[in-house]
């Protein structure tokens, strides 16, 4: 076995210095009745180049953006992940290490994940950001609770525009701790409806939780659904599927957002099937001790040179146990560093030019799709680099169709959203290519090879 | 010869922040081939304000730069108790890394993402036999999170049955998570105390057990390396008492192939993918959490749930009595290519050889130290020992043991973990580490207790050979600073 370097020696050696005969005495506290008397059924053990063989016919059955041309988005977005991000997580001595307890060898760590909060904080407008979570519907959640914690109050009014899988998630962590979960319906432009916000706000309401863009890929207006939220002593919590979007958009700390949560997936990370990305997790500074997560603070050693540590940690669960204010333990580190190193590359220009691809590709292939006859876009609020489309044909041949002609055409959305059985959620971003987008359109309109 | 730490050439690195220079960028696109769009004004934002400008270079120096600057699996041994740190096998990077896996979209459609589906079939299999459990959700992103999901299903199955229960056991010896989870879940913790042996005895189960106790946590091996080897009796009692048997499985690193805590009565278990199965940590994640269950909390699996259809494999959203999701989509699954890999490459003997030899080796660590270093329990060891610093003269304490190993060259053990052990040392080697590495981890273990006897200083003012010496941590937290500002802000 290449991975374990015992010898026979070895363990003859090391066996008489514990004081045993054999390997199996190791194990005499296991009760007998315990001990599982035959080998495990699994595959027979293959060498390197069996294992690779064996993973590559895997990936060769499924469909990707390399094989087909992909318009899936609905929060795992297909983005140019430069070279240097791969080359650089690549250095073990980052993806081999643990959690950064001792802080003396893990300055690498700490000070990247001190750049990631950093820049997390520059693009959602807010003052701090935690080391990470999970991923953006576990982060969603997470809000959830520290509103209800930092408010005291336990009705959450949530927008059916934001990620249905968020919106499961948040009912998950919720279910046992009484909050009150309303749903808020979305207004005909896409956006949610401001009335109906309006109707439901009251005393007891903790938090407004909406997408930014929403599932839709429209923008909300938070500027408003802020400010009607504050006047109930209510927190906007703004989550951001599409953090792309963040290089065009106001942030929404500007905005007046009091918790800004979402995915980092789109920075640098590929899509994965849905996973490792890396929920991100940022709030105002009064709010710090009530966050969850992992911090990483500056602080200086005893020479007084600047070093980084874990701080904060009473507020968490290896502290503070039952009383924590998040169970989590582990983050998404590796993530978080793929983050701020796609960050860094793209830097202020880089960030805002690739929000700007795909707002104008997404609008190029809008307004080709809606002069097609048969399509329209019902929703009339703005959007980036997401839309949903109508038909008046049938979704399912519509589907086959475009598959018979290696594209996957997006995403039908009557899943999520009983109805919406002509619908679809339509994704474009920096990586399709004019010609791409016309050979959708053409499909569309019934032509193609 | 010992492979003592060095100070060898150390490069200085500012944050990224403080290279910017107005115009640099390291990244581009292709010039846009369709019209150039706006959204309205009040909407867009004029530039992110702090944003680096920086050229290629400058990122790829700096983060090398910063990687030199931590310690990892690669540069040596790390036996921090708890968190399993083996070898992270390069092919499974590989593996990861195939575009058909890396770059398949979550919503693409099943009959065109069956050899994703498959291996997330094959792997929850896998797990489910090397366990004993009957089902296993790969959907949770990391212990914790699989702690939730495991706690979220025994109060389903208690509600199912219109029960109303309260109280979940949990021994003091348990990690934080299991407390903070139960919580979560909407229960009252009602700790346990060990007692002096180190191992839950089935008297003190059946003192507690009651018909407000929904559920006991525990810990198999538990957090001192000792096999609860009361655990089918405390199995029972807590059956015949109306509840159910979590484990939290961060320590099945000992017993692969070996013993199955599905066999041994325990309803419900957490995997953790970067521990057991040589997935990386990556500085702190991500992990992957998957959760086995016996047969009667199968219907509250989190959905979707991957099922076999024929030779067809599919996500069943047809779950009524599920929990529901606990994230997006379907979990880690660049972790779970991992943990497969290294699975294939370790067959069921390779598994079961790894078992041993992680026991093996940290026993062979007790029989070196235990003459010097004080041991609170005379338990057998499995996959990890727990040492603690009674021994040590002079005002050496855990802290300063750990702080000097770093000038030896070493990740020090977890300390102060578990609770239960006043200056706990708690030491995990795995499977993947030589006697010679351990001999020579050994003689830099005495070493140290023999100049805490001598000279004590050195301990008191390690470590010395790093870049930055013990930090600050208490002016970290009185006054913190968790992202940078341009000066003048």
């Amino acid at each position: 076995m290449r991975y374990i370097p015992h010898t026979e020696d070895d363990i003859r050696q090391m066996l008489t210095r514990i004081g045993v005969d054999t390997v199996d005495a190791l194990f005499s506290e296991v009760p007998s009745d315990l001990r599982l008397n035959r080998d495990l059924d699994l595959p027979e053990a293959l060498a390197e180049t069996e294992l690779l063989r064996n993973f590559k016919a895997l990936a060769a059955v499924n469909a990707t953006a390399q094989t087909h041309l992909s318009f899936l988005g609905g929060g795992a977005y297909n983005h140019f992940i430069p070279a240097v991000v791969d080359q650089l997580i690549s250095r073990s001595e980052f993806y081999t290490a643990y959690t950064p307890y001792q802080p003396e060898i893990s300055q690498g760590t700490l000070q990247a994940i001190f750049e990631y909060q950093t820049l997390i904080c520059q693009l959602t407008g807010m003052e701090v950001s935690n080391a990470s979570m999970y991923d953006g519907a576990s982060a969603t959640a997470e809000a959830v609770l520290m509103a209800v914690r930092s408010t005291r109050r336990k009705q959450i009014l949530i927008a059916d525009s934001l990620h249905p899988e968020y919106r499961e998630t948040i009912a998950t962590y919720c279910r046992h701790l009484q909050i009150d979960l309303v749903a808020l319906s979305f207004a005909q432009n896409g956006q949610v409806d401001s009335d109906e916000l309006s109707a439901h706000l009251g005393q007891q309401t903790a938090a407004v939780v909406v997408g930014y863009p929403n599932f839709f890929g429209v923008v909300e207006d938070l500027a408003k659904l802020s400010t009607l939220a504050h006047d109930h002593g209510a927190l906007l919590v703004s989550a951001v599927a599409e953090p792309i979007s963040l290089g065009l958009l106001k942030s929404p700390g500007e905005l007046g957002a009091d918790i800004v949560v979402g995915e980092g997936q789109s920075f640098g990370m590929p899509v994965s099937f849905g996973g490792p990305g890396v929920g991100f997790f940022a709030a105002k500074q009064k709010a710090v001790r009530s966050m969850p997560g992992r911090l990483i603070g500056a602080t200086t050693d005893i020479h007084g040179k600047t070093g980084y540590v874990l701080t904060l940690a009473t507020r968490e669960q290896h502290i503070r146990r039952e009383k924590a204010t998040s169970n989590i333990c582990s983050n998404q580190g590796m993530c978080a560093l793929m983050a701020a190193i796609y960050l860094s590359l793209l830097g202020k220009k880089g960030i805002r030019e690739v929000a700007e691809q795909n707002l104008a590709k997404a609008a190029y292939a809008r307004a080709a799709i809606t002069a097609i006859p048969g399509f329209c876009l019902p929703f009339s609020a703005p959007v980036f680099n997401e839309f949903v489309v109508e038909t008046t044909k049938p979704l399912d041949s519509l589907f086959i169709r475009l598959e018979r002609l290696n594209i996957l055409g997006g995403i039908p959305l009557t899943r999520y959203y009983p109805g919406m059985e002509n619908r679809f959620l339509v994704c474009v971003t920096e990586q399709h290519r004019r010609e791409e987008i016309d050979v959708l359109v053409t499909a569309l309109k019934g032509g193609g090879a | 010869m010992n492979r003592i730490g060095t100070s060898g050439l150390q490069l200085n690195e500012k944050l990224i922040f403080e290279h910017s220079d107005s115009g640099r960028c390291g990244y581009s696109l292709p010039k846009l081939d369709v019209p150039a769009v706006s959204l309205p004004e009040q909407m867009i934002r004029t530039e992110v304000a702090g944003f680096p400008e920086v050229s290629e270079i400058d990122v790829v120096r700096h983060y090398t730069r910063l990687s030199t600057w931590n310690y990892g699996v690669d540069s040596g041994f790390y036996p921090l108790g708890s968190c399993t740190m083996k070898y992270n096998p390069k092919v499974n990077e590989a593996a990861a890394r195939i575009a058909g896996l890396a770059d398949c979209h979550p919503y693409t459609p099943g009959h065109l993402s069956q050899g994703a589906l498959e291996l997330m079939f094959h792997l929850q299999t896998a797990l489910a036999e090397i366990s004993g459990f009957a089902a296993v959700t790969l959907q949770p992103a990391a212990g914790a999170h699989g702690e939730l999901a495991g706690m979220l299903m025994v109060r389903a199955w208690h509600e199912a049955k219109g029960s109303r229960r309260s109280k979940v056991l949990i021994p003091d010896t348990a990690h934080g998570t299991n407390p903070a989870t139960a919580a979560l879940c909407g229960y009252d913790v009602v700790p346990i105390e060990s007692g002096g042996s180190g191992v839950l005895t089935a008297e003190t189960v059946a003192q507690f057990m009651n018909d407000d106790v929904a559920a006991l946590m525990v810990t198999n091996p538990n957090t001192l390396g000792l096999f609860e080897s009361d655990i089918k009796k405390i199995c029972e009692i807590v059956h015949a008492g109306g509840g159910l048997v979590y484990c939290d499985g961060a320590n099945l690193n000992a017993l692969m192939g070996i013993a199955r805590p599905g066999d041994m009565g325990i309803d419900v278990m957490h995997f953790n993918l970067h521990k057991t199965f040589s997935t990386p940590h990556g500085g702190g994640g991500p992990g992957s959490g998957p959760v086995g269950v016996a047969k009667k909390l199968i219907p509250y699996l989190p959905k979707p749930v991957v099922v076999q259809n024929k030779t067809e494999y599919k996500l069943d959203f047809d779950r009524p009595e599920s929990i529901g999701r606990l994230r997006s989509f379907y979990g880690n699954f660049g972790i779970m290519v991992r943990a497969w890999a290294y699975i294939l490459s370790m067959g069921s003997d390779g598994l079961k050889f790894a078992s041993q030899m992680a026991v093996l080796n940290a026993n062979y660590i007790r029989a070196r130290l235990a003459a010097v270093y004080h041991l609170p329990h005379q338990h057998r060891s499995l996959h990890e020992v727990v040492f603690s610093d009674a021994n040590l003269p002079n005002d050496c304490h855990t802290l300063d043991l750990a702080k000097r190993l770093i000038d030896y060259g070493y990740h020090p053990p977890t300390i102060y973990f578990p609770l239960v052990v006043k200056g706990a040392i708690m030491i995990e080697p795995t499977e993947t580490e030589s006697k010679e590495i351990l001999d020579e981890f050994c003689d830099a273990m005495l070493a140290i207790a023999k100049e805490a006897a001598e000279n004590p200083d050195l301990l008191h003012a390690a470590p010395t050979l790093t870049r930055v010496g013990r930090l600050d941590e208490t002016a970290a937290a009185r006054q913190p600073c968790l992202s940078w500002l341009p000066e003048g802000l």
